[in-house]
């Protein structure tokens, strides 16, 4: 009994497989099971919508003073539901010259992507979707098919708005995918295999500290592909209307904001997943059930982190962003890239080299952040402001 | 199994290539593309070369797609989605398209294809990736130099004018 309850989920699949094989034949297993799995999946990004959003109107909430929602439920915790309710009783518009079929499938495409994203996350030993042997690049492929969904959203709102930050969106989605890239690909390389299951049962040592300076610049970058703040220059209310999703309204905006939160979830477990053991923690060895607890816990330390973020600091400017991505992570990324790559190839023993990693991420950051404040009093002093 | 999953792939990608010529309006036009990408992807998993899936996506519709529905969307023609889909030579260029359709198939069909031998291996990458650094180096790094020099084009091209 002790037995079956520590190994709990993947013991229940077996039973579950066992007594379905009694009365149906070998494909019909290998279907059920996947369209068992593939609705779990399914069911993460709206999870992650309505859990989420609470967290964060109470977080934001509590950084700026107030309490956030507390009247719908104890602590306000069903506040997600009513506003599902309210969006789903809300008039569909379509607008008059708007590209029907494009336009009703552009949301059902970006919440796909979001949905996808979520096969190759490992929740526990031998709890994945698919472990599939390009796992990291099959995230990055999905992020990539986001820009294209957009593109097709905001091109047939018939909206002036809507194509000006579609095309602003997909400016930032592809400069900000190369450091992202470039930081997975230096994880890669430790690991030696780009399997997702396989990265987290290599991780004795969690690589945050291996590598923190990449996971610095993994995390921004996921921050500005997901479009939050302080990159949330595409749904800028006061600049742009909501940029791609204006002329959107009820269940198709529904999809766009499960689509968003479901891209953070995912994006925060990527970088779990890659950085802070997935789901390793103690005595997980003894006992594998415990693994998707301590993955959730990541998960959300690394929301907070997010959420946090997003309520202190600022807007960026569109040049800005892309000045950033370009100018500055760019290089640090490459740099950091070709650095793992000689200490590598060294031979020297494991542990030296995970040192001589670490030196080297630590000498790319205080390189990275003494050129940007230099740069940043060459501006201060060119605009004649007070510097730093 | 894989001849249903060749079949039903094979669809895909013909009937998006056909709605791609046929399609009245230029963006959609673009989107069927897409789809037929998708299509390639699949018979690319179903060859086991899944590194080639994943690149044709991330590449393909990450990439050049985005780039095309660019171009389609800052050119003039687009705002008129009724373009008359024949002009006057249709019936010549109907003619030769149906010749080349028949000389290709016959070449398809009686040319004896070499197949390679061996097993195909589990870990694809390791192979792409040691044979990019063995054999293959020289068309790696020619590769490697027209993308520097296309970036450089680029930038010459798009900087701001003094």
């Amino acid at each position: 009994m002790i037995n079956y309850l520590s190994d709990f989920f993947v013991n229940l699949a077996r039973s579950w497989t066992a007594w379905i094989s009694g009365f149906l034949p070998v494909w019909a297993v290998t279907v059920v099971n996947y369209v068992i799995v593939a609705v779990i999946l399914v069911m993460m990004p709206v999870i992650a919508t309505l859990t989420l959003t609470w967290m964060e109107r109470k977080v934001i909430g509590r950084i700026q003073n107030r309490i956030g929602p507390n009247r719908v439920g104890p602590w306000g915790i069903f506040q997600a539901i009513a506003d599902a309710v309210k969006m789903l009783v809300k008039e569909d518009i379509v607008p008059d010259n708007a590209d029907k079929p494009v336009f009703n499938i552009a949301p059902i495409l970006i919440a796909a992507a979001a949905c996808l994203l979520w096969a190759v996350l490992p929740f526990g030993r031998n709890m994945i979707g698919a472990d599939l042997n390009i796992g990291a690049l099959y995230v990055i492929a999905i992020g990539s098919f986001t820009t294209v969904a957009v593109l097709m959203a905001g091109w047939s709102s018939n909206n002036k708005f809507a194509l000006i930050g579609a095309f602003r969106v997909v400016a930032q989605l592809l400069s900000y995918e190369i450091p992202m890239v470039l930081s997975v690909a230096a994880v890669v390389l430790l690991v030696g295999t780009m399997r997702m299951g396989q990265i987290v049962e290599l991780q004795t040592v969690p690589f945050v500290f291996l590598l923190p300076t990449t996971f610095l610049i993994y995390m921004l970058s996921a921050i500005a592909e997901t479009g939050r703040a302080p990159f949330d220059l595409l749904e800028a209310d006061s600049e742009i209307v909501a940029g791609y999703f204006v002329e959107y309204s009820g269940l198709k905006f529904g999809w766009f904001y499960i689509a968003e939160y479901g891209n953070l979830m995912a994006v925060a477990a990527i970088a779990t997943t890659l950085f802070l053991g997935g789901w390793r923690g103690p005595g997980v060895a003894a006992v594998p059930a415990l693994g998707p607890f301590y993955f959730a816990v990541k998960i959300l330390v690394i929301v907070f982190v997010l959420m946090w973020i997003r309520g202190t600091l600022p807007r960026f400017r569109i040049d800005q962003m892309l000045g950033f991505a370009w100018k500055v992570l760019v290089p640090a990324a490459l740099a950091n890239l070709l650095w793992v790559a000689i200490v590598l190839k060294l031979p020297v023993p494991t542990a030296l080299q995970w040192l001589l990693i670490l030196a080297g991420n630590l000498i790319t950051l205080v390189v990275a952040l003494t050129l940007l404040g230099r740069a940043a009093k060459q501006y201060a002093a060119r605009r004649g402001l007070v510097s730093a | 199994m894989q001849q249903v999953a060749f079949a039903v792939l094979s669809l895909i990608t013909l009937g998006a290539a056909i709605m791609v010529v046929t399609t009245p309006s230029l963006l959609r036009s673009a989107l069927w593309l897409i789809l037929a990408f998708f299509g390639i992807a699949g018979i690319f998993v179903l060859l086991n070369a899944d590194f080639l899936a994943i690149t044709q996506i991330l590449v393909y519709i990450g990439a050049i797609s985005t780039l095309m529905i660019f171009a389609v969307m800052l050119s003039s023609k687009v705002m008129d989605p009724h373009q008359p889909r024949f002009n006057e030579q249709w019936g010549l260029v109907g003619g030769f398209s149906a010749l080349l359709f028949v000389a290709l198939a016959a070449i398809v069909s009686r040319v004896v294809w070499p197949v390679a031998q061996g097993e195909v291996p589990v870990d694809t990458i390791q192979r792409l990736g040691a044979d990019f650094v063995g054999p293959y180096v020289i068309p790696f790094e020619i590769a490697s130099v027209l993308l520097v020099v296309a970036m450089i084009g680029a930038i010459i091209i798009a900087r701001e004018r003094e």
